[in-house]
């Protein structure tokens, strides 16, 4: 078990979005979907040292906004070339407005 | 000469591994600074003009390709093939956006224009992704970009050549045959990853089955009409997209980490940037990959307060690249670095390497 870290409040992330968070050193992206559920991965991209962050979120998937590498970040799971390797995901839940990560 | 141009183009030789050492592979690029909920909007993804604009192409193609074969035999199939042949080398740009997954927003669309585009174009998918990819992330860089189509000095014989294929095209069969053996070349191997290398070899078999049905039919029919269709156009059709293509980054800075110092935006009237697919937005597309090419003139109009105001027409491009590509031939530390408009970020220029001059990395360490 991990320790649960406070990243950002929900408010802070759209709908359908994508925001950065850092940590020891360590970047992370925290997604809130159409659903409204919040999800956390690794920060940057499998394929490149690209911020996720900045890429675009449709649905369930974050693309890279450097070569287009595909993530369903529900899951991790790489959905294609550039993509080949799977992205870390981390347990994400909202307490009293903000978003907490289970990192460790 | 010659031979020493290429061993530092080469992705096999030392001119990658000095890049890497320097910080320049995989660097840090500069980007206009645009609000995040901007950029979210314009990197935004409909179906509908790329699904309108590939129906007009495929249409065309369809149009001029039937008036071609009715009017066979006559000199008015030429004018109908020559319009053909100009339309097929036009999916040189249909290859490049739907490679970059953006033209369309339904994935298996993208997907399909790719391997059709790929196909047209004589490129194999897979090959040209990684390639791009790697052209995208190290753009112009000596020893690391694959696609650096100008090199200092240039192969001035082997671009001319290219407007009608001379090259391209043998080489593209030869690709296959190696492809089709199951081997890849070395500067292939640096950037196909393993789990991605069967697709090469499968697909390089597809295609020359193909020619071979083509010309095969050709043989049969006693006719040229099936390699005029299919293959011919790469040859007699490749002029205008090699036209476009050498308005992106001839005579521009080489080891670089600013697509303004390395890349050009030239204007153009409505009928090339729909053959081009707006990829005269060319700093633009390399600063914001993701854009799809029917929100490139919004993405110019952000930041064209950054960057160098665009060349007015690609007469205009072309009276800067034949110079200075000729001045190269005997000056490789020559590059054309163009005034920012007033009140744009400077350039970004993290090492004295970076300073877009053609020098070998290894010596300018060294010295």
């Amino acid at each position: 078990m991990g320790d649960w870290i406070a990243a950002c409040a929900a408010v802070d992330v759209d709908t359908e979005d994508v925001v950065p968070f850092e940590h020891d050193g360590r970047d992370y992206a925290i997604y809130r979907s159409a659903d409204d559920e919040f999800f956390a991965t690794d920060g940057h991209c499998t394929h490149e040292r690209t911020l996720l962050c900045d890429g675009l979120v449709m649905g369930r998937v974050i693309e890279c906004p450097m070569h287009n590498g595909r993530f369903d970040f529900t899951t991790g799971q790489a959905l294609g070339a550039p993509a080949l390797v799977d992205l870390r995901t981390y347990p994400a839940k909202v307490t009293d407005g903000t978003v907490y990560v289970e990192l460790g | 000469m010659g031979k020493e141009r290429l061993a530092r183009y080469s992705l096999a030789g030392s001119e990658n591994r000095a890049a890497v050492a320097a910080g320049l592979a995989g660097g840090d690029w500069f980007r206009s600074d645009i609000p995040r909920k901007r950029m979210k909007e314009l990197m935004r993804r409909s179906d509908y003009p790329a699904v309108r604009d590939t129906a007009i192409w495929l249409g065309l193609l369809l149009l001029l390709a039937g008036l071609g074969i009715a009017l066979w035999g006559t000199w008015w199939a030429l004018p109908c093939f020559l319009a053909y042949g100009l339309l097929y080398g036009t999916a040189d740009s249909r290859w490049h956006e739907s490679g970059h997954g953006t033209a369309f927003k339904t994935r298996w669309l993208d997907e399909g224009l790719y391997q059709l585009a790929s196909f047209m174009i004589m490129r194999d998918p897979t090959v040209w992704r990684w390639s791009h990819t790697r052209h995208h992330t190290d753009t112009l860089l000596v020893g690391r970009d694959p696609e650096i189509q100008v090199m200092r000095p240039a192969r001035l014989a082997r671009l001319l050549a290219n407007l009608i294929g001379l090259v391209d095209v043998p080489m593209a069969f030869w690709l296959m045959f190696v492809h089709a053996s199951g081997r890849l070349t070395d500067d292939e191997a640096d950037f196909i990853p393993e789990s991605e290398r069967h697709k090469v070899y499968r697909t390089a078999r597809i295609d020359l089955a193909i020619y071979a049905v083509t010309v095969g039919l050709a043989i049969g029919l006693g006719s040229w009409l099936p390699v005029v269709l299919i293959g011919g156009p790469r040859l007699y059709g490749a002029f205008l997209f090699n036209l476009f293509a050498m308005t992106q980054h001839s005579g521009m800075g080489e080891n670089v980490l600013d697509h303004r110092l390395n890349t050009r935006t030239v204007r153009m009237c409505r009928v090339n940037r729909f053959l081009y697919w707006n990829m005269n937005y060319h700093v633009e597309h390399h600063m914001f990959p993701m854009v799809p090419y029917y929100r490139l003139p919004e993405l110019h109009e952000e930041i064209k307060g950054d960057c160098a105001p665009p060349y007015p027409s690609i007469w205009a491009a072309y009276r800067e690249i034949i110079p200075a590509v000729l001045r190269q031939l005997r000056d490789q530390e020559y590059y054309v670095r163009r005034e920012l408009v007033p009140g744009a970020v400077a350039y970004h220029e993290p090492t004295p390497l970076a300073d877009g001059r053609a020098r070998s990395l290894d010596s300018a360490a060294a010295a």
